[in-house]
């Protein structure tokens, strides 16, 4: 009960932190939802006018007070770019992010823990260093340039998946999921690479490590020792790594939606900072670090049953 | 001595190898800084998109700069950059990382707090911010690349720290006396190597990769200077009508960052 | 073993769908025509034309409302919602006659309430901003019959009628209260639905008062990132694309047809005459000498574009002067005027640019490399849109900005009115005694040749102190995929959707 109560409230306030963050932000940089309505068309007299109607003179924490309370109550607000209620909107946008990041961690999952476990136990194989190799390249592709590249070759050459021709999940879902099959692999490689990596350097410092020698001249087999020992030590950095590369998906997988044209979040959070739209970035961010901080707890946790050490702690 | 040497690859070729092709990288860079009879912002209208030839190594970009010059320098922008930033992510990320998996309690609480906070905040916005703050230019892009790589390193050494802290060894420091701090650095630290170094690695890819993307989004180095990030982001406008143009700044980017990935394993490895 | 089986499984599992998802996604089962026409960016101020900002978001707006007069492929205004108009002898009352049978996308037909609410809203007498700033003369509207109504001025303005023909004067319903979030207009294309980021759906109105539209349904998709837009059109997902570069255009497959227009704006180096060294016109005029313009045109878009040599674009026939051989490239006397000036080894300052528009950013590059042969330093700062509005813009703190400034109204005014020393929207500080004479003389001009004399000289006066300097009016490209004719060019920002038909239409 006790330890309950101790993550809700550090729940709360790294929600607190984070969307005071972005409020402080809002205020250093130039400009604001007024220059941005304006445009072009903007004299001092008609900013200060807007402003005042738009409630953006009111002292810093007033406004930041009056949000939390409405948000507290479900309340998003307005978006000023839309004119729609946020809530609203990052609802209809909500199943294409959730889908893209499942869809990217599940073959990051499916990829990395079985290459990683073969590379380690068969270390010396060239199909070992063959993956060691392609996985380095992977990872020294810039997201970006992956995403123009796969676009490239399976868009145009192969001319596996149109282009652009991304479907809402309300028109047709089964066209929906076809078509972010490939920006989810674009997201998945390099990451798929890092944990490979990460998992295989893990389990070989695990196995040099006494107990496991102990376990080898007790006449474990090979696989038993790996599995029942070296594994369950091995995967908490890994799965550190997956938890962030979960966290990391959902707020950055921006620049493939770019590429791809996906509308997602990460567009939208971008869209909503060029114009000032606080009230929209506030919310997908608040999200974003609800989502975050509970993978997290849920990271630590997992320790913990892995980790019998860390149990007393 | 030879026969030395070949023993000695063949027991760690990915260090040898690692070094071979920064060493070639820097050879490249320092060759093109030093040898090339180029500035790499000249102009020339003459030679838009030239091709390969033995007056432009690699050939030209579109606006008739020659491409072997601005890939070395951009190369040296894109070093600086990522070095820059992965001393700050790491050596502030190691200390939060430390005392907080350390000491843990309130401290801890309240920092990791602020990590998750940092890590859920978008990058961009926090670069705007800096950037607004500092104005924009290569040691803006440092710090605030900078900050961006602290939580996640922080978390890794935390995770380490609190996994070694109740160890054998640390508890007979402890017992004979030594300090905390020592405990900490002298002790625990070198025993987290075998995370930190790869998540190093792993981070100075990122750190080269989000040089690349904040020059892609605009508010990276400042054109005309060069960086990878940028050329790469600018040699994408062209794919279908100059595809050497990406292929050579891609190949440089995968080389350097190959290069220090084996490094990084390699000595690892003679640890 | 089972483990590299879990991989190729894994494998097909993704790939699967994929491939058969889009084996069956050839369905052109549709029998209405349609097109998609990709945007470089959402319609994110306002579909409420009173409030739409961009140029982006009004020349899509163009299809949907209309105001009491619209402008022409050529450049002349036209009746829309109203028949005709007179105009008082005083020139302070004009008399707008409605057309019969003008009906809005909900079915209600045109009433003059209508008109009196869409005017008071634009002008903003009924509490928000109005975005045409000429519109606080109006002193009243008036109702006089059913089908006309009279819009009284405070003082006369000739070019009145081109406001009205303003996007920002359309005319919408009285009774819908919620015109950003459900636009209805009179326009040949009615809004179906949007979907944030992602399009913005249109239909043809089948009971537009004018020649209809010839596609049924338009499908506007968002595209931000430039470097897609190639593969989008290659790839068959979008049909047309407005404002390409020329590096795009030489890269789309043969199934497009290019078509090649003005963009109508002045893209030009625009300098703050109130920051040291640019309150000295020889240093200004220095750096026209230097900047070589053919060498800019031929460095970014292979020679295409119209050099410029003041604040105006030849588009506008009428007022347009061609001063682009004020100041042909000659370094040694861009060096003497320096000298001049006080700056015999150069100088250093930075060039503001807006990040989110590439041809602007590569033009940037090839003047600050040309700059250092006199000695100068120009330093590029990329700066995100909305920092450059308040910074640059409302702000006006900044050394130099390379943007392209285009015409909000069809008159000559509305490229010149912004150097008037006192003039609100004047963000470069040009302070010439001689030109703030000059423009007073505009209003008390008798005739349109007197007044168009006036403006030739207004735009020499810019030429002659090097106010900024000046580049161009960009070439614009248009994709169209083959499937389709009937793309016009207007002489502002304008998409006009209704005409483009289907080939075999």
């Amino acid at each position: 009960m006790k330890t309950i109560l101790k993550k809700a409230a550090s729940f709360i306030m790294t929600v607190l932190l984070v969307t005071l963050f972005v409020f402080i932000a809002f205020d250093l940089i130039p400009g604001d939802a007024a220059t941005n309505r304006l445009g072009i068309n903007a004299t001092p007299e008609a900013l200060e006018r807007l402003r005042e109607e738009m409630g953006l003179t009111k002292p810093f924490f007033v406004r930041y007070f009056s949000w939390l309370a409405s948000f507290f109550f479900g309340d998003m607000g307005i978006s000023y770019s839309y004119g729609v209620s946020v809530r609203s909107m990052l609802a209809s946008k909500l199943p294409i992010t959730v889908t893209l990041t499942v869809m990217s961690f599940i073959m990051i999952v499916i990829l990395s823990i079985p290459i990683g476990l073969y590379t380690s136990k068969y270390e010396d194989r060239a199909a070992s260093k063959a993956v060691d190799i392609l996985g380095q390249i992977t990872m020294s592709i810039p997201p970006f340039f992956l995403g123009i590249l796969i676009t490239y070759v399976f868009g145009m050459i192969f001319k596996v998946f149109t282009p652009g021709g991304f479907v809402s999940y309300d028109i047709n879902f089964g066209k929906f999921l076809g078509y972010l099959v490939f920006p989810s692999i674009a997201i998945a490689l390099p990451k798929a690479a890092m944990s490979t990596k990460l998992l295989k350097s893990s389990i070989l410092s695990e196995r040099k490590l006494d107990y496991v020698r102990t376990a080898y001249s007790r006449g474990n087999s090979t696989m038993d020792v790996l599995y029942k020992h070296v594994l369950k030590n091995a995967i908490i950095p890994v799965i550190t790594f997956l938890g962030m590369t979960l966290a990391d998906i959902v707020a950055g997988s921006l620049v493939i939606e770019q590429v791809f044209s996906i509308p997602g979040y990460g567009r939208l959070l971008i869209s909503s900072i060029a114009n000032r739209d606080y009230p929209v970035v506030q919310a997908i961010i608040a999200i974003i670090a609800m989502i975050v901080i509970i993978i997290n707890t849920l990271v630590d946790t997992t320790y913990k049953v892995l980790d019998p050490r860390l149990r007393g702690s | 001595m030879m026969r030395a040497f070949v023993f000695r690859f063949k027991k760690n070729p990915e260090l040898y190898i690692g070094i071979l092709i920064t060493v070639f990288v820097i050879v490249l860079i320092l060759a093109g800084i030093l040898f090339s009879p180029y500035d790499p912002d000249e102009m020339d209208a003459g030679a838009k998109f030239a091709g390969v030839s033995s007056s432009h190594i690699m050939g030209c970009d579109n606006f008739g700069r020659d491409l072997f010059t601005r890939l070395t320098s951009g190369a040296a922008t894109t070093l600086l950059v990522a070095l820059g930033t992965i001393a700050i992510g790491v050596g502030v990320g190691t200390v939060i990382g430390a005392f907080t998996g350390y000491y843990g309690g309130a401290v801890d609480e309240v920092l990791m707090r602020f990590n998750d906070a940092v890590l859920a905040f978008p990058s961009i916005l926090l670069a705007l911010v800096f950037i607004s703050i500092f104005g924009s230019g290569t040691w803006k892009v440092i710090i605030s690349l900078g900050i961006v790589f602290v939580p996640s390193f922080a978390r890794i050494v935390r995770s380490e720290f609190m996994r070694c802290k109740n160890l054998d060894y640390v508890r007979s420091a402890r017992l004979m006396g030594a300090k905390d701090l020592r405990i900490m650095f002298v002790h625990i630290l070198p025993n987290t190597l075998t995370v930190l170094m790869p998540s190093t690695v792993i981070g100075f890819n990122n750190a080269v990769l989000a040089e690349a993307s904040m020059s892609f989004l605009g508010i990276g180095v400042q054109p005309p200077q060069s960086s990878l990030g940028r050329m790469l982001s600018d040699a994408q406008a062209f794919l279908f009508m100059s595809p050497a143009y990406a292929v050579c700044t891609g190949c440089t980017i995968a080389l350097i960052v190959l290069g220090f990935s084996l490094l990084g394993d390699g000595l690892k490895k003679n640890a | 073993m089972i483990k590299r089986k879990i991989v190729t499984l894994a494998m097909c599992v993704t790939l699967i769908p994929a491939v058969a998802l889009s084996a069956c996604s050839g369905d052109k089962g549709d029998e209405s025509s349609k097109i998609v026409v990709g945007i470089p960016q959402d319609l994110e101020d306002s579909l409420d034309p009173h409030e739409a900002v961009a140029a982006g978001t009004k020349e899509i707006l163009f299809n949907v409302y209309e105001g009491l007069l619209k402008p022409d492929e050529t450049g002349n205004l036209v009746p829309a919602v109203a028949k005709e108009y007179s105009v008082s002898d005083d020139g302070l009352v004009y008399s707008f006659v409605l057309r019969d049978g003008v009906k809005f996308h909900n079915g209600k037909e045109v009433t003059a309430e209508d008109v009196k609410y869409s005017i008071e809203k634009s002008a903003g007498m009924t509490g928000a901003e109005s975005l045409i700033a000429p519109f606080s003369n109006i002193k009243e509207v008036n109702v006089i019959s059913k089908d006309q109504i009279d819009i009284v001025l405070e003082e006369s303005d000739i070019d009145f009628p081109a406001y009205i023909a303003n996007l920002n004067a359309s005319i919408i319903p009285k009774s819908n209260n919620k015109p950003s979030t459900n636009p209805i207009g009179t326009g040949p294309y009615m809004y179906v639905s949007r979907s944030p980021q992602e399009n913005i759906i249109l239909k043809k109105f089948d009971s537009y008062w004018g020649t209809p539209a010839n596609i049924e349904n338009v499908t506007l998709k968002v595209i931000p990132n430039a470097d897609s837009i190639v593969m989008n059109l290659n790839g068959g997902a979008v049909d047309m694309f407005a404002r390409l570069t020329v590096t795009q255009t030489k890269q789309l497959a043969k199934n497009f047809n290019i078509l090649e227009g003005e963009m109508n704006l002045v893209q030009a180096v625009y300098l703050n005459h109130a920051v040291k060294p640019f309150d000295n016109v020889d240093v200004c005029r220095a750096l026209s000498y230097a900047v070589d313009v053919d060498n800019v045109l031929e460095m970014t878009s292979d020679g295409k574009g119209f050099p410029v040599g003041s604040s105006m674009f030849p588009a506008f026939k009428k007022y347009y002067v061609d001063l682009s051989d004020s100041y042909p490239t000659d370094m040694e006397k861009a060096k003497e005027l320096l000298a001049e000036a006080g700056y015999p080894d150069g100088f250093k300052f930075s060039i503001t640019v807006p990040s989110n528009y590439q041809p602007h950013i590569e033009a940037a590059q090839v003047i600050s490399q040309q700059l250092k042969q006199i000695g100068v330093t120009a330093d590029i700062k990329l700066v995100e849109w909305n920092t450059w509005l308040s910074d640059v813009y409302a702000g006006r703190n900044y050394e130099a900005t390379l943007i392209g400034v285009d015409a909000a109204s069809l008159t000559a005014t509305a490229m010149l009115d912004r150097f008037v020393s006192d003039a609100p929207n004047n963000f470069t500080n040009y302070n010439n005694s001689e030109y703030d004479e000059l423009y007073k003389k505009v209003y008390t001009a008798k005739t349109d040749d007197e007044r168009i004399e006036i403006y030739k000289e207004l735009q020499k006066n810019l030429a002659d102190n090097a106010a900024n300097i000046y580049i161009q009016d960009m070439a614009e490209f248009v994709a169209l995929s083959d499937k389709y004719d009937g793309y016009v060019f207007y002489p502002m920002y304008i998409q006009d959707l209704a005409k483009i038909r289907l080939k075999d239409q």
